[in-house]
C-alpha cells in the first residue's frame, strides 16, 4: 500500500507553487523559502492522519507552514538579516522597463510592512483566502485579519501615492528607511 | 488556551498591533488612496506572487513526494505496482 491517497497527494502538489509564493513573502529569501516549504510537506506527511478529507487542504498546509516560519523566525532573527528583494530574485521576466520599476517601488514598499499586516494582505489579495480562512491560517479573529490588511493597502497606498506624486520625491529607499524609523 | 504555539502568537499580537494601530490613524494630510491605486497595489502584489506560482513544482519536491510514497519495507506483496491512481473515483 502507499502511504498517500493519490488524490491527496496531487492535491498537496497542486498547493506547492502556492506554498512557495507565500513562504517568500514571509521569509524573505528563496532558500529559505524552500526549506520551509520542504519542511511543511514532511510535517504534513507526519500528520495526515489530523487532516479530514474533504476540508480545505490549502489551508491546512499554509497554516503548518506559517506556524513553522514563526517558530523558526523567533530563533534566526537574530543571527540573519532578512534580504529583501527576495521576489524580485524570483523575477524570471521583466515585462517592460516601466513595469519592472514600478515592482522596485512595490516591493520596497512591501518589505516595510511589519509582518503581520503583510502576512494578511498576502493571504487574501494574492493568495485568494477569504478573509475568514485567513484568521484561521494566523489564529486570530476574522477582525484582526481584516483590519490587518486595511492597514496595509493603506500604508502601501500612502507610500505609492507620494511615488507617483512628484518625480523628484524622495526616493522608495528613503521612504521605506523613514517608514521604519517612524514605526519603530 | 492551547498549547505553546498559541501563546506565542497571541504574544506578538500584543506587541505588534496595538502601538502600530494607533501610529495609523496619523494619517498623512492630503493622500486619498484612490482606487486606482488600490487596484494597482493588487494588480502588483498578485503579478509579483503569481510569478512564483507559474514556477510551477521544483523537482526537489516532487522527489520528496515519492520518497515519502514509498512504503517503508517493501512488502512481499506480488504486485509491482506501476502506480496506482487507476480506479473508479
Amino acid at each position: 500500500m502507499t502511504a498517500f491517497d493519490p488524490t491527496l497527494r496531487d492535491d498537496i502538489i497542486a498547493a506547492i507553487p502556492n506554498l512557495r509564493a507565500f513562504a517568500i513573502s514571509l521569509s524573505g529569501n528563496v532558500d529559505r523559502a524552500d526549506d520551509l516549504v520542504q519542511e511543511t510537506l514532511l510535517r504534513a506527511f507526519a500528520n495526515l492522519g489530523s487532516f479530514r478529507p474533504g476540508t480545505n487542504l490549502p489551508a491546512w498546509l499554509f497554516t503548518i507552514l506559517r506556524n513553522l516560519f514563526r517558530s523558526e523566525y523567533r530563533k534566526r532573527r537574530r543571527e540573519v538579516p532578512d534580504s529583501d528583494g527576495a521576489f524580485a530574485a524570483t523575477l524570471t521576466s521583466n515585462p517592460d522597463q516601466d513595469m519592472h520599476l514600478d515592482f522596485e517601488d512595490f516591493r520596497a514598499a512591501l518589505d516595510t510592512l511589519p509582518p503581520d499586516q503583510r502576512e494578511a494582505l498576502v493571504l487574501v489579495g494574492a493568495s485568494g483566502f477569504s478573509y475568514e480562512e485567513a484568521a484561521d491560517i494566523c489564529n486570530c479573529a476574522v477582525g484582526t485579519i481584516k483590519s490587518r490588511v486595511n492597514r496595509a493597502r493603506r500604508r502601501l497606498g500612502e507610500m505609492l501615492a507620494i511615488e507617483n506624486a512628484g518625480d523628484f520625491g524622495p526616493d522608495m529607499t528613503t521612504r521605506a528607511a523613514l517608514a521604519a524609523v517612524q514605526r519603530g | 488556551m492551547s498549547g505553546k504555539k498559541a501563546m506565542h502568537d497571541e504574544q506578538s499580537e500584543g506587541t505588534s498591533g496595538i502601538n502600530d494601530a494607533s501610529l495609523m490613524e496619523t494619517r498623512l494630510p492630503g493622500t486619498t488612496l484612490g482606487s486606482d491605486i488600490q487596484a494597482k497595489i493588487g494588480q502588483h502584489l498578485r503579478a509579483m506572487y503569481d510569478d512564483v506560482v507559474r514556477q510551477g513544482v521544483p523537482d526537489r519536491f516532487l522527489d520528496l513526494l515519492s520518497r515519502l510514497d514509498e512504503p517503508a519495507a517493501p512488502k512481499d506483496g506480488s504486485a509491482p505496482d506501476t502506480r496506482n491512481d487507476g480506479g473508479g473515483r
